[in-house]
């Protein structure tokens, strides 16, 4: 996987992970152009493109788009799944993850992120084993700085498809 | 107030988060923003330490704000300071920031290798992991100095814990992707092979993407894994769905790792060894035959799952392409996906099927799935499934279903989204010459492609035909006969009239005996062209003309006339006034045997790949894999080698124009259904070594003369490396002559500084691209602007084999522009070698909004004559655009306030090109605005919003958009707090539809 990317409908930059070196202009215009691309694409159609010599999956959930630009010899559909198992972890994580979570814990989002794909690879594809890690790190923590802060309760919840 | 994270909370950064989502405009983001750097830096900076809580906060903030897009350039020294920090969350947002802000080449790098080294060595899982995936997060050379070492250890290491056994393993893949030559093979090679047989499932997965990478680049190092992936994969299959648990994915057993496993398989051949083989069949098998059986969930996920296994599976069958009976049963297996209500899965067999296509066991079957192809052609609405449909079609296009494919690819055409035209037109060119069996077939099939799609012609397709024409004399009279007909139409493409004007030049006699198509109708026929047509192909018709004249002695006169006149000899572009003069003054001194050998009949093109194959193989994609096809075509010709030993009636039609190809037709006249033919002028004596229109193709033949080429671009129609003619011959003194006898043309003309600006509008909404080509010289872009500053990039191409010397482009503002636009250039090498590319820099500043645009000019010496001229830079004012997302109600409130007279500029326009929501989509948002969604209440509408930015002030843009599709027309609106901007915008873009 060359980088994955989640936006809004909006089309405002939500998480961004590269795995190749490039520069920040670069990101930026990449991520404009792609994003444009797959706004731009009507609700029915098929869940990969062509798109430069990248092959694009990309997937809606709710207010979100999740997308992953993945090589030429690449798995779309192994993809597909990578990025709902993704949507699964931080629904789990999360409680009904919605777009305000990922918002405000785009640290957390990183991290999960992280324990799942590494390199661009699926490290572990097992949700008990990456929710234990990420889990057993807040712990190392939870003790440090608790604070009671109110969570509000999101209209708008992640379907399970 | 917001939603606060888990774990720990930084009640601060959620508040300032919050701030930034209330902030109603780019501007109140803006200001918030360097507030909070503000305070920030001098929290950073103040005497007072900062606790490691505070600095994790402020550390947050500022990957919250460069991953808002603005940058960064302080705080890296803090969070490198985190990673020494013993408590786990201020190390991990360390990490965090430095794996999302640091580039390799940052001078932190050393202290940042030291944190982690630290980690590296502390022997705690936690700190270990975090660690490494920072090293594979940033991956820089650096880095896999330090620690390309150490990992493979602790890779292999008995008593590592698994979780960094598998950080370990995509670490080490990381970094020999970005520096192989810094990971050393070693013993531990063998060591990871083995983790492959590992206990921990989630250890496997990891691993066999390392070992992937690895056999890819050392086959032999890694051969030791194939049997090993293969016992884990029959493992898999095998299994019940519940034995792996948690690696169970929606009923299907480790979807990853069979994935993977049939991947790294992929890198290697089918094994030697028969019980091995046998097992790897059984495998793929029992996968071809699950895909059968009722699925077990009705979840999408499901279905994924087992497919993506499925299609890996049929990847590594397709990539063996041995065993026949696998083979036919993918091709049926995909056949059935062909059809499912699954787009993606439609969209998947069919790329499938490509590849299946060039196996010599597959390719029949994949053939019977052709109407079904045909029919997704027809009816997908997806185009990037048609796109893949036409890919598939291509591919199995053979012999006996050629005809029907091109008419099929035709005719879709008509309709096809203009983002696939140029490729689909290349296909069919490339299927109508492999496959035509008469070539009249070939000839109509281009002339059509012309028709349809004549702007997506490109030169390659068209020269391609003209090779073809001249090298098969048994098609010359029906090509002449179809061009004179074709261009009856009242409006017919240029590309059109290049064919027809070549063509009718070379072999208009095959047809003259007929009155209907005598030559002077002939000549009314292209000259009714010429004035509608660009310099380059008046330029040939004037060369076809003079062709006339040595074909048909009658219209001489009725040709003088035309090139004696002042539109032509006193034609404001040299290249035509200096063919006028010259092909005027060639027919009145030359005799008729001059004559007849100057312009004599083009000799065959000597037999090379077409180009426009060479064009379609740079272009990559599934359908074009030139390898497997070129395999597949070879053993076909093979096949047709031996049917044609045994003598079978087939082969005298199929390779009948191969025959013709090798001993050329003798009755070339009768070919033609005509009543009578002329036969051509015969030279008596050739003076000339070279035929004239070779010798003239490469530029530099005649630099000593004034004649260039007759044919402005047949250096690619003719032998490139043809050896220039050397003076003495007796053309170089009928030209002196001319000079002396006539006035010289070069004085004639006016200075030659014309600025181009031929491809201006294209960049009106895009930012790369070729700006201007003629025969010496491309100049291709890239640019990328931000806010009120911008940089392009210029490309100058050199396409001769000559250096260009005294190379210099400046750029060149108006007096108008200069005080609102700034242009810095760096000076440009003086020399551009042969084929080179050079590129130079400009930085550009717009300090007011302004209308006329910079040129830039371009000199330099070819072939001893100084080029000079001026191509219009396409800076305009929308690329200062910022987009602005806002409601609906924000909008109409901006939009009453911009409700000034002259605030608005309403333009109703015909439509130039197909009304495509998608297209226009694009265009606006390439335009620069934001395309705003829901605010029009009639959705047809296009509604942005957009802020120019400039150094004085910016301007805020709103713009709608109403297509009426009955009328063909658009009405544009544009409000602007200025005129001028307003009225620019509006002529920009109301261009581009």
């Amino acid at each position: 996987m060359r980088f994955m990317l989640l936006f809004s409908r909006q089309g405002k930059l939500r998480l961004q992970k590269w795995y190749v070196p490039l520069g920040d202009q670069e990101k930026r215009r990449l991520g404009r152009e792609l994003v444009q691309t797959i706004l731009g694409r009507k609700a029915k159609m098929c869940s990969f493109l062509e798109w430069r010599d990248l092959k694009v999956v990309y997937k809606r959930y709710a207010s979100l788009y999740f997308c992953c630009a993945i090589e030429e010899q690449d798995n779309e559909l192994i993809t597909l799944e990578v990025i709902h198992r993704y949507v699964e972890l931080l629904d789990k994580y999360f409680g009904s993850v919605c777009e305000l979570d990922i918002i405000f814990n785009f640290e957390k989002a990183y991290f999960i992120l992280d324990e799942f794909l590494l390199g661009g690879e699926a490290q572990e594809t097992s949700k008990k084993s990456v929710l234990k890690a990420i889990e057993q790190a807040d712990q190392l923590t939870s003790t440090c700085y608790q604070q009671a802060s109110p969570r509000i309760t999101s209209p708008t919840c992640y379907e399970h498809a | 107030m917001p939603a606060v994270s888990k774990g720990d909370g930084m009640r601060g950064l959620a508040v300032f988060i919050s701030d930034i989502r209330n902030c109603k405009s780019k501007e109140a983001e803006i200001k918030r923003i360097n507030k909070e750097l503000a305070n920030i830096r001098s929290k950073f900076k103040g005497d007072k330490a900062l606790d490691g809580y505070s600095k994790k906060k402020y550390v947050c903030k500022l990957l919250f704000i460069f991953l808002l897009g603005h940058d960064i350039d302080f705080g890296h020294m803090e969070a490198v300071n985190l990673l020494s920090s013993n408590k786990y969350t201020e190390k991990q947002i360390g990490y965090l920031f430095i794996s999302v802000l640091v580039n390799s080449n940052s001078d932190l790098i050393r202290l940042i290798n030291n944190g982690i080294k630290n980690d590296l060595a502390s022997r705690n899982p936690t700190h270990m992991n975090l660690s490494l995936h920072c090293i594979a997060n940033v991956g820089s050379r650096e880095m896999a100095e330090a620690f390309a070492a150490d990992i493979p250890r602790i890779l292999v290491a008995g008593d590592t814990m698994d979780s960094v056994k598998q950080s370990a393993a995509l670490c080490l893949l990381r970094l020999n992707r970005t520096s192989p030559d810094l990971v050393p093979m070693g013993e531990w090679t063998a060591r990871v092979v083995h983790l492959l047989n590992d206990q921990h499932l989630g250890v496997v997965t990891s691993a066999t993407s390392l070992i992937t990478t690895l056999a890819q680049k050392s086959p032999d190092d890694f051969k030791t894994s194939v049997s090993l992936a293969i016992a884990r994969l029959s493992r898999i299959v095998t299994s019940a769905s519940i034995d792996l648990q948690d690696y169970t994915y929606y009923f299907v057993a480790a979807p990853w790792l069979s994935v993977k496993l049939l991947r790294l398989l992929q890198c290697y051949p089918p094994p030697e060894d028969g019980a091995l083989r046998g097992r790897l069949t059984e495998c793929l098998e029992t996968i071809l035959n699950k895909a059968q059986e009722p699925p077990k969930s009705k979840k999408v996920q499901h279905s994924n799952a087992k497919n993506a296994v499925l299609f890996e599976a049929i990847a590594l069958i397709i990539h063996h392409d041995s065993e026949p009976t696998l083979l036919v049963r993918a091709c049926n297996q995909l056949g059935q996906f062909l059809q499912h209500r699954e787009t993606n899965l439609r969209y998947l067999a069919l790329e499938s099927m490509c590849t299946l296509a060039s196996s010599e066991f597959s390719h029949e079957a994949v053939k019977t799935h052709i109407e079904t192809v045909i029919n997704a052609l027809k009816t997908e609405r997806d185009v990037s499934v048609r796109q893949r449909a036409v890919d598939l079609l291509y591919a199995m296009c053979d012999r006996s279903n050629a005809k029907q494919i091109v008419a099929e690819m035709l005719s879709y055409l008509e309709t096809a989204d203009y983002s696939i035209r140029e490729e689909i037109v290349l296909k069919v060119a490339v299927l109508a010459e492999k496959y035509a069996v008469d070539y009249t077939w070939y000839v109509d099939t281009i002339l059509n492609l012309i028709r349809v799609a004549g702007d997506q012609v490109s030169e390659e397709v068209w020269y391609r035909v003209i090779q073809i024409v001249i090298n098969r004399d048994d098609v010359q009279g029906y090509a002449a006969k179809t061009v004179f007909e074709a261009l009856q139409a009242p409006a017919c493409h240029e590309n059109l009239v290049k064919v027809g004007g070549y063509i009718l030049g070379e072999f208009g006699n095959l047809i003259a005996g007929d009155s209907r198509s005598s030559p002077l109708v002939q000549f009314k026929l292209l000259h009714s062209k010429f004035h509608l047509c660009s310099v380059p192909t008046r330029a040939l018709l004037l060369s076809a003309y003079i062709k006339f004249i040595n074909l048909f002695p009658e219209v001489k006169a009725t040709i003088q006339e035309v090139l004696r006149s002042d539109s032509q000899l006193r034609n404001a572009d040299v290249e035509l006034q200096q063919r006028a003069v010259e092909y005027l003054r060639l027919s009145t001194i030359a005799s008729t045997d001059i004559l007849a050998t100057v312009l004599e009949e083009m000799p065959p093109f000597p037999e090379r790949e077409s180009s426009i194959l060479a064009k379609l193989k740079r272009r990559k994609g599934p359908g074009n894999q030139p390898g497997a096809e070129e395999a597949r075509q070879e053993r076909e010709r093979e096949r047709e080698r031996e049917r044609s030993l045994n003598g079978s009636a087939e082969h005298r039609e199929g390779g009948a124009a191969a025959s013709a190809k090798s001993s050329p037709s003798v009755d070339v006249l009768s070919v033609a259904a005509l009543p009578t033919n002329r036969p051509r002028p015969v030279s008596s004596v050739s003076l000339m070594q070279t035929p004239f229109l070779a010798s003239c193709a490469a530029p530099s033949s005649l630099s000593a003369g004034p004649m260039t080429s007759l044919y402005p671009s047949a250096d690619l129609l003719g032998p490139t490396g043809s050896p220039p003619s050397t003076g003495g011959s007796l053309l170089v003194d009928v030209f002196s002559d001319s000079l002396q006898a006539g006035p010289a043309p070069l004085d004639l003309a006016p200075p030659n500084t014309a600025v181009s600006e031929d491809n201006f509008s294209r960049f009106i909404c895009k930012n790369n691209g070729v700006l201007f080509e003629n025969q010496l010289l491309q100049i291709g872009l890239k640019s990328e602007y931000r806010q009120n500053l911008g940089r392009i990039y210029v490309f100058f191409g050199n396409k001769t084999s000559n250096q260009f010397l005294d190379f210099s482009s400046t750029v060149n503002c108006p007096d108008l522009l200069k005080t609102k636009l700034n242009v810095h250039t760096k000076p440009a090498d003086p020399t551009i070698d042969a084929g080179a590319q050079l590129q130079q820099i400009l930085n550009i500043e717009c300090l007011e909004d302004f209308t006329p645009a910079p040129v830039l000019d371009i000199q330099f010496r070819y072939g001893g004559t100084l080029q000079n001229f001026g191509v219009k830079l396409p800076v305009m004012l929308n690329k200062f655009f910022q987009p602005t997302e806002m409601e609906a109600q924000d909008f109409f409130q901006r939009w009453k306030q911009l409700g000034a007279p002259q605030q608005e500029v309403q333009k109703i326009f015909k439509a130039k090109h197909p009304m495509d929501t998608e297209v226009t989509k694009a265009k606006i948002m390439g335009f620069g605005t934001a395309l705003l969604d829901g605010v029009d209440p009639n959705p047809t509408n296009f509604v942005g919003a957009g802020v120019i930015h400039t150094k004085n002030t910016q301007v805020g843009c709103l713009l709608r958009l109403e297509p009426n599709t009955q009328a063909q027309m658009y009405r544009l609106t544009l409000r602007t707090s200025r005129d001028t901007v307003s009225q620019r915008l509006s002529d920009l873009l109301s261009e581009q539809f």
